[in-house]
């Protein structure tokens, strides 16, 4: 596939954009502990976005990967993860927020710091949103691509380090959408680091779905996703 | 999973100053006032109590699941957990629990997630989400943008240290409660689950009930 566009997210970055139905994005992480956090929804009509309950219990994970689809609030695959090197991408912990970032890392400010002072995935997210006309009532739940994070039986949620550095994932998107990406550290992570991992960003045209493509046949509620996807866009096409 | 104490309310019945029956697959949307405290009752056993919490001073700050469960480090709700809103903001605390088992990420049935998660015949059947919004819909200043990922109540949805999830019998009983003292004007918006096609209400919907009683010292009218 050739990449259309390719950009650098620096840690500590953000970026929002329009992406078409039919693309593949390439995430590659350069370091370890990458993180970044996504929020995804509907191009056209922003009031429909990513469901993180509705696509984890339809797909009876608590995890994303290969194969894994990301759903909307009205049943429809929004994207698919066709693509991973990583193996486990967190739905669950959220974003690191500016209170939280001060107190991991020490606080930093732009007066003090110029343009190195460490960005929160709070205030990112709030500025591409607004942005968009949205505000932070369109916060939900991201996606943490390239963090692990595991429940024990009573419910206890542990950071789990992997590998990150030189892997990456692809999503495919099966909608217009608008994407929401903030490179800063996941919210559970411990260390009082900031994460130095920038993630490299490749869009490129995503070959046709099938029938058979192993992000629909994965269960028989993904399949339904899509055909539900299918049949809104049906309806939406006009006559020829 | 860690043994589970049950904490009772030293609230009394006869002395609640609100008192309502929510019947199975009806909606409730109420407002509390700081220091009110709300106790949930699910009077028949196993029943999903959906339900999500906004800042009636700034309705656009709804709930958050994520920073209620990364601040504890705990995905299940009970005694002593803190549920916060998006903004950061304390909305209630957790006073009492005679269940042990409250889910966080199950979130809400709609009409669509059934077809996903059925079959596309399913589209008409009575779902949470419907509610939330015939809900919602009664006051201008809510919009769809505001349903959250919301609390089930008595609701079991284990995760395993594999990552897998699944909705499983409750382990909830007839008459076992929950109790949250308001820690700021909040409003409340609770769906009593329809939903016929999973165990999470041991496929029979049943009656919860909802009742108030006063701070301390304040005579507040609801």
């Amino acid at each position: 596939m050739t990449a259309l566009f390719t950009m650098t997210m620096q840690p500590g970055s953000k970026w929002s954009a329009h992406v078409g139905r039919g693309k593949a994005i390439t995430l590659t992480a350069t370091g370890d502990r990458a993180n970044l956090s996504a929020l995804f929804f509907h191009a056209q009509d922003p009031a429909e976005r990513y469901n993180m309950p509705d696509t984890l219990k339809a797909q009876h994970t608590a995890f994303l990967t290969t194969g894994n689809i990301l759903m909307t609030d009205q049943g429809k695959a929004l994207a698919s993860i066709t693509e991973d090197t990583v193996g486990w991408h967190d739905p669950l912990s959220g974003y690191t927020t500016r209170q939280a970032t001060d107190e991991r890392y020490g606080k930093t400010t732009y007066q003090d710091q110029r343009n190195d002072w460490l960005r929160s995935g709070e205030e990112n997210f709030k500025v591409e949103l607004f942005r968009h006309n949205l505000s932070p009532r369109d916060i939900g739940v991201p996606v943490n691509f390239f963090s692990k994070v595991v429940c024990e039986l009573d419910g206890t949620m542990k950071y789990m380090l992997q590998e990150t550095a030189a892997r990456s994932v692809t999503i495919r998107t099966e909608m217009d959408i608008l994407l929401v990406l903030s490179n800063t550290p996941h919210p559970l992570d411990p260390s009082g680091q900031y994460p130095d991992a920038s993630i490299v960003v490749s869009v490129a045209d995503a070959e046709p779905v099938s029938e058979m493509d192993p992000c629909v046949v994965h269960c028989e509620e993904n399949r339904r996703a899509f055909e539900n996807t299918w049949n809104a866009y049906a309806l939406l096409k006009g006559a020829n | 999973m860690s043994t589970f104490h049950p904490v009772d309310s030293p609230l009394l019945t006869e002395q609640a100053m609100y008192e309502q029956v929510i019947p199975a697959g009806d909606g409730w949307l109420h407002d509390l006032l700081p220091g009110q405290v709300l106790r949930i009752v699910d009077m028949e056993g196993n029943q999903a109590v959906d339900t999500l919490f906004y800042s009636t001073e700034d309705p656009t700050d709804h709930y958050s699941a994520v920073r209620t469960i990364n601040r504890q480090g705990n995905l299940y709700l009970t005694t002593g957990s803190t549920l916060l809103a998006e903004s950061g903001r304390a909305l209630m605390r957790i006073t009492a629990d005679t269940c042990g088992r409250h889910d966080t990420i199950g979130g809400a049935c709609s009409a669509q997630s059934n077809t996903v998660r059925y079959a596309h015949d399913k589209l008409p059947m009575h779902n949470c989400r419907d509610t939330f919004m015939l809900m919602l819909s009664q006051r201008d200043e809510f919009t769809k943008r505001d349903l959250a990922p919301n609390v089930n109540f008595f609701m079991n949805v284990p995760v395993t240290p594999e990552g897998e999830l699944t909705f499983a019998d409750g382990l909830s009983a007839p008459g076992r409660y929950v109790e949250l003292l308001a820690l700021a004007p909040v409003t409340v918006l609770i769906s009593n689950c329809p939903q016929l096609n999973n165990p999470c209400n041991a496929y029979n919907p049943t009656p919860a009930k909802v009742l108030i009683w006063n701070a301390e010292g304040v005579n507040a009218h609801v």
